[in-house]
């Protein structure tokens, strides 16, 4: 869907998306990683499972929530990569509220 | 970081750089707070570190932006870049979310100048994955230069659109075909308008020379488009459409849509501020004077959050607020602040030659994008709400978009009704046969932008960091 960033003459840093390892620029976003990488869908809707990615790339539509490092429900389009970042899918509401919900 | 500043800008796009430049120069502490970790706005994004052949493909435009950060950088201004803002009230106390640490921080004056966002319009299939706004395809090409690699359809109606085409050209991505969903019967509502706008002429020249590569090109441009419609299973498969009576479809897996942008409100109305329907620009704007005076002492805006007018013209309107502050702080005269607005009031007024005539050719027609008038539809993307269901509640006497929210959970989800507030607020006026300002707005309320209950507990009067 979307090309690779350019890793040349560019400091980069390492992540994992859903447990892959990737290399990256560090100066995009999560949303620009995932997307460049070919990952399509990043989150499934609490309402109807629906498959969902990011949408407005400005911090707006809320439509790229994602767990990130293990905090759910972050905005992948406004979260820099770090190094180690451990990026994953999210599903429905996220594991913690899922957690709280049924003790 | 101080508890307390002169003047506090909201926004690192044209209007908060040429107002926080121009105030300090007559000897304001100025703070700015911005949302992005670079300077630039939306407009001139990654700016200061984009490398040349990529600047060299995005524009001419696009280089005016160095100029303005440049300025910026050698003011004394005080830059605070990843810094929400989550709340502003009356009193010109200011939330702010930094490092994972709310805390609030008065000013005497403040500017918001936070920008606009794409005007979202619902249209079947816009929430596969596959499908995203002009601007969001613009974003991954300025800040990352990542670009679609396996072609790209365009959709909407709006200048944006032909940018991007111009720019996907010059970096070599396959646009597959440009579908301009201005209806004709724009190029009439126009033509009126067109004499008064030659006046102004450098706009349409600059879309007139756009239009000339992309034919030379051989993109492919199909006019008086109807019935948009993105299909697939999980994600994006193809674009079907209508044209002159006939069905098509291409074959892609992304598509990205552009209906024009509206101004970011939900500041100014969680402050208070008095907004009003703009019927030409098609959004809600807070009411402001040619200074940026808002209905709140104190609170002035610039910007396309004052109303759609454009980079150039954010710029004129910073520093015309700044100037204006300058003199509400007493270190200038008001003769003073008269002279050294000559210029940029001038050029404010030049653009309003313009501007009539590219709202009336972009003016998005009610019935058929709007008011979302397929009933399967989803208008509200987080909670998953349908025209079909906004249409129900209206039926059932709910007539105003706050009552259709109470009932339908249609704007209750993580945006806070950013998505949807304009489609529900056009849906609602169809169904019951009542002009759109008539029909609410959602109220906006702080926090405007997510914060936990762990970051709300730091909340502390900062002095120092």
């Amino acid at each position: 869907m979307f090309s690779s960033p350019s890793l040349l003459n560019a400091i980069t840093v390492n992540i994992t998306i859903d447990g892959r390892p990737i290399q990256v620029p560090q100066d995009i976003t999560v949303a620009a990683a995932v997307l460049s990488n070919g990952l399509r869908n990043t989150r499934a809707t609490p309402v109807s499972g629906a498959a969902r990615a990011p949408f407005c790339m400005m911090g707006v539509c809320f439509d790229c929530l994602m767990v990130i490092d293990g905090i759910s429900n972050q905005r992948a389009c406004s979260t820099r990569v770090n190094e180690g970042m451990r990026i994953e899918s999210q599903h429905g509401v996220g594991p913690e509220i899922e957690k709280s919900r049924h003790g | 970081m101080d508890s307390h500043y002169p003047l506090v800008i909201i926004g690192g796009g044209p209007a908060g750089l040429a107002a926080a430049t121009t105030a300090t120069e007559h000897g304001i502490t100025v703070a700015l707070f911005d949302e992005q970790p670079t300077l630039g706005g939306q407009i001139y994004r990654a700016i200061e570190s984009v490398p040349s052949d990529r600047a060299k493909q995005l524009g001419k435009e696009y280089l005016r932006g160095k100029k303005l950060v440049d300025a910026f950088r050698q003011s004394k201004a005080h830059y605070f870049p990843d810094t929400q803002v989550w709340s502003l009230n009356k009193q010109r106390e200011i939330g702010l979310l930094r490092n994972n640490k709310a805390l609030i921080i008065t000013a005497d004056q403040v500017l918001v100048a936070n920008g606009a966002m794409e005007r979202p319009v619902p249209f079947p299939g816009w929430t596969l994955p596959g499908v995203m706004h002009a601007g969001a395809g613009q974003i991954l090409f300025k800040s990352a230069g990542i670009v679609p690699a396996d072609g790209v359809v365009l959709a909407g109606s709006g200048p944006l659109l032909l940018l991007l085409a111009w720019q996907y050209l010059h970096a070599g991505v396959d646009v597959k075909a440009m579908l301009d969903l201005t209806p004709m019967r724009n190029y009439l509502r126009a033509l009126p308008k067109l004499p008064r706008a030659l006046i102004a002429h450098h706009y349409l020249t600059k879309g007139l020379a756009y239009q000339l590569d992309l034919k030379r090109a051989g993109i492919r441009t199909v006019y008086g488009v109807n019935n948009l419609h993105a299909r697939g299973g999980d994600s994006l498969e193809s674009v079907s459409f209508q044209h002159r009576g006939k069905n098509e479809t291409i074959e892609t897996d992304l598509l990205l849509t552009h209906f024009g942008v509206i101004p970011h409100i939900w500041l100014t109305q969680a402050a208070g501020c008095r907004h009003q329907w703009d019927e030409s620009q098609q959004c809600w704007r807070p009411q402001h004077d040619e200074w940026g005076n808002t209905s709140i002492d104190g609170i002035l805006v610039a910007g396309d959050n004052a109303g759609i007018g454009g980079a150039r013209s954010a710029e004129h309107a910073g520093r015309l607020a700044a100037l204006q502050t300058t003199w509400i702080l007493g270190k200038m005269n008001l003769q003073e602040r008269d002279k050294l607005a000559k210029n940029d009031r001038k050029w404010m007024r030049k653009d309003l030659h313009v501007r009539p005539f590219l709202e009336a050719f972009y003016h998005i027609p009610q019935k058929t994008l709007l008011a979302t008038p397929d009933d399967d539809t989803i208008v509200c993307r987080c909670e998953e709400v349908t025209a079909g269901q906004i249409r129900a509640a209206v039926a059932n006497k709910h007539s105003d978009s706050n009552q259709v929210k109470f009932l339908t959970r249609c704007g209750m989800g993580p945006c806070q009704g950013r998505q949807c507030a304009n489609a529900v607020a056009h849906i609602v006026a169809v169904a019951s046969d009542k002009p759109i300002q008539k029909t609410d707005h959602y109220r906006g309320r702080p926090p405007v932008t997510p914060l936990s209950l762990g970051e709300l507990a730091t909340i502390s009067p900062e002095t120092t960091e």
